[in-house]
């Protein structure tokens, strides 16, 4: 039965992972997200579903575990934040090139170095651009409230295993934190190993058993072997962008000035929508809700309707560089954002909005990054 | 009788096990790597469990064990194989799961995820597979590089003061409750190498028990790595390795000897 529940974004996440019948978990503490292990320890998942719930002795033995019992077919997941995932970046690589399914979760803390416990969105960058080392891209899913916090597992779990491919959810300090009302899903029972194999047979190293040997690796030697490697990843994420990109618009139909936001920044831009709607200011939402693949070709044609965009975020300017290659420099963009783990208010957005695009709405030349940020 | 008569497939007494490809080894001439492989292999063989059981390759010179070994095999990162072990253990508990890695892996970047995969108890084997230095990079010093010894990295030597001692990793993890079986063995002889099988089948024994952690250092030569030919590298492993990393058992069922 589905059953409705005021939570934490990190505990509905954790109860979420039991429902949707994960396999194992492998983690470490680290605030702002530590309530995710916390949350499963107490539930006995082991009892629940059978599920793995295991504390590692790091963030980096945490994001191999998930490597091993990926390689095996499990649906197998892992959380973290921020300097937490930089320490898992190597592992998270691995798994791209590998070609193994996953689940990350990044509970986004300000940084850089140990920076500070609070939300932020700063590693915008790291999620979207790479972050570990080579040729691979992370499917990123951004949730903006407890209940995506909880929805976005099992959708997670669907991306990586259709692709054979790590998953990002990208939240924050804000929405893992926060408690909300949460609609939870109805228990779903474990795959059996039985069925896994029959499943994943083809290419997950469960024993080898009426077949030829399976490999797990990502090491290819012959530079031609490697370089298939690497066009083979470069297929799937162009699969991504054609078949599971997802955002979405809020007032867009006649709006005459865009906010971009997603996650946490989008939750306080929608009230910064509705308080300049008050003022007879048409402004739109757009939210990415995957930022890879990301909504270019919308930003593109919204730049034909709007007079100039404001990309909000808890950083210092990272996906303003996308909503700026996304519209060609045919309408201004600026950037605005607080940092340090400063929540940024709607009336701050509004008074960004109009200072940084309203007022120069008229200007429609082309301006240098660096003097957009100033 | 001409030899033809006897080379017959029904005259055979012995053949390479099956769980070993026909891939050429890309070890040097002479490295005990190949031998110990085998061994892994023929105990996996003659068990039967070649169905359930899932192997975990390291970085370093047994990176390509896949190419050899003829089972399911996850290649891991660096040093992280008994935390991909370890995954694959519990998500798999019926599985035989065992690691093969060298010193530079499992005994410097890799030694948390070995002292605590050890502590776990968790019902892995691993065989550690040491000569005393970075072969695949090219002849670095190791953490089990013996003092005095010359590699790329150390050109006039290991000092202890500077470098640090040489560690040993086997008698460290020991000395955890969740470790159940210790060894030192090597491969050099036949008489050693038919010592270090039976020691990997007692492991592989232990994990089909559910005794928890078994832990196989083979003592081995790098000829090349050492600037030596594979005779006088064995030679120089006898009277140099030995002496600071002795051969046989620490921990037997639990208990240390």
């Amino acid at each position: 039965m589905s059953e409705l529940k005021l939570m934490k974004g990190n505990e509905a996440l954790a109860e979420a992972a039991i429902r949707a019948g994960v396999d194992a978990y492998f983690g470490y503490p680290i605030t702002p997200q530590s309530e995710v292990i916390e949350y499963l320890m107490t539930q006995r998942p082991e009892e629940r579903t059978g599920m793995v719930v295991l504390q590692a002795e790091s963030e980096i033995a945490a994001i191999n575990m998930v490597y091993g019992a990926a390689s095996t077919g499990k649906r197998v997941m892992t959380s973290s934040s921020s300097p937490g995932i930089s320490l898992k970046l190597e592992g998270i690589s691995y798994l791209a090139g590998a070609e193994l399914p996953a689940v990350i979760v990044n509970v986004v803390r300000g940084g850089p170095g140990l920076g500070t416990i609070q939300p932020s969105q700063a590693d915008y960058y790291q999620s979207v651009k790479g972050g570990g080392h080579g040729d691979y891209k992370l499917y990123v899913l951004a949730p903006a409230s407890v209940q995506e916090m909880s929805d976005f597992i099992e959708d997670a779990f669907d991306i990586a295993f259709k692709y054979r491919a790590p998953v990002l959810i990208l939240s924050d300090g804000l929405i893992g934190q926060m408690m909300e009302k949460v609609t939870l899903k109805d228990q779903k029972e474990r795959m059996s190993n039985d069925e896994l194999i029959k499943k994943y047979g083809d290419w997950a190293t469960t024993g080898k058993k009426g077949r030829e040997r399976n490999i797990i690796t990502s090491l290819d030697l012959k530079s031609e072997k490697m370089e298939a490697r690497v066009h083979r990843l470069m297929k799937k994420y162009e699969q991504m962008k054609q078949e599971d990109l997802r955002f979405e618009k809020i007032h867009c139909d006649d709006a005459e000035y865009l906010i971009v936001a997603y996650g946490s920044s989008a939750r306080i831009s929608q009230k910064a929508v509705e308080l300049a709607r008050e003022k007879g200011i048409k402004v739109g939402l757009l939210r990415p809700i995957t930022l890879f693949p990301y909504p270019k070709q919308i930003l593109f044609e919204l730049a034909d309707q709007v007079k100039g965009i404001l990309s909000v975020e808890l950083n210092a300017g990272q996906m303003a560089d996308d909503v700026r290659l996304s519209v060609e420099h045919k309408i201004p963009v600026e950037h605005f954002g607080r940092t340090g783990g400063i929540i940024h208010t709607p009336e701050e957005i509004l008074e960004a909005l109009e200072q940084k695009i309203i007022k120069n709405g008229h200007i429609r030349h082309h301006k240098t990054r660096e003097s957009s940020i100033l | 009788m001409d030899i033809l008569d006897i080379i017959k497939p029904e005259n055979q007494v012995f053949c390479k096990t099956k769980l070993m490809t026909d891939t050429e080894l890309s070890y040097c001439p002479g490295c005990g790597h190949g031998t110990a492989h085998n061994l892994t292999m023929e105990v996996i063989d003659e068990m039967g469990i070649v169905e359930d059981t899932i192997g975990v390759a390291p970085v370093g010179c047994s990176v390509l064990a896949y190419d050899f070994m003829n089972i399911d095999i996850t290649q891991a990162a660096h040093g992280r194989a008994p935390a991909v072990a370890t995954a694959i253990s519990r998500t798999w508990p019926e599985k035989f799961v065992f690691t093969y890695q060298g010193d530079g892996d499992l005994a410097a970047i890799g030694t948390a995820e070995t002292i605590h995969a050890c502590n776990r108890g968790e019902n892995i084997v691993i065989i550690f597979v040491n000569n005393g230095i970075y072969g695949m990079t090219g002849g670095q010093m190791a953490p089990t590089t013996l003092e005095g010894m010359r590699t790329s990295t150390s050109p006039y030597g290991r000092e202890i003061e500077s470098m640090g001692t040489p560690l040993k990793m086997t008698e460290l993890v020991a000395n955890l409750p969740g470790v159940y079986y210790v060894t030192r063995q090597s491969v050099h002889t036949h008489k050693h190498a038919r010592k270090a099988k039976k020691a990997i089948r007692k492991a592989f024994e232990n994990t089909r028990l559910k005794k928890g952690l078994s832990f196989i250092e083979i003592v081995s030569n790098c000829n090349s790595g050492w600037k030596m030919t594979p005779n006088d590298s064995n030679d120089w492993m006898v009277d140099n390795m030995f002496p600071y990393f002795p051969l046989g058992d620490i921990k037997v069922n639990g208990k240390l000897k």
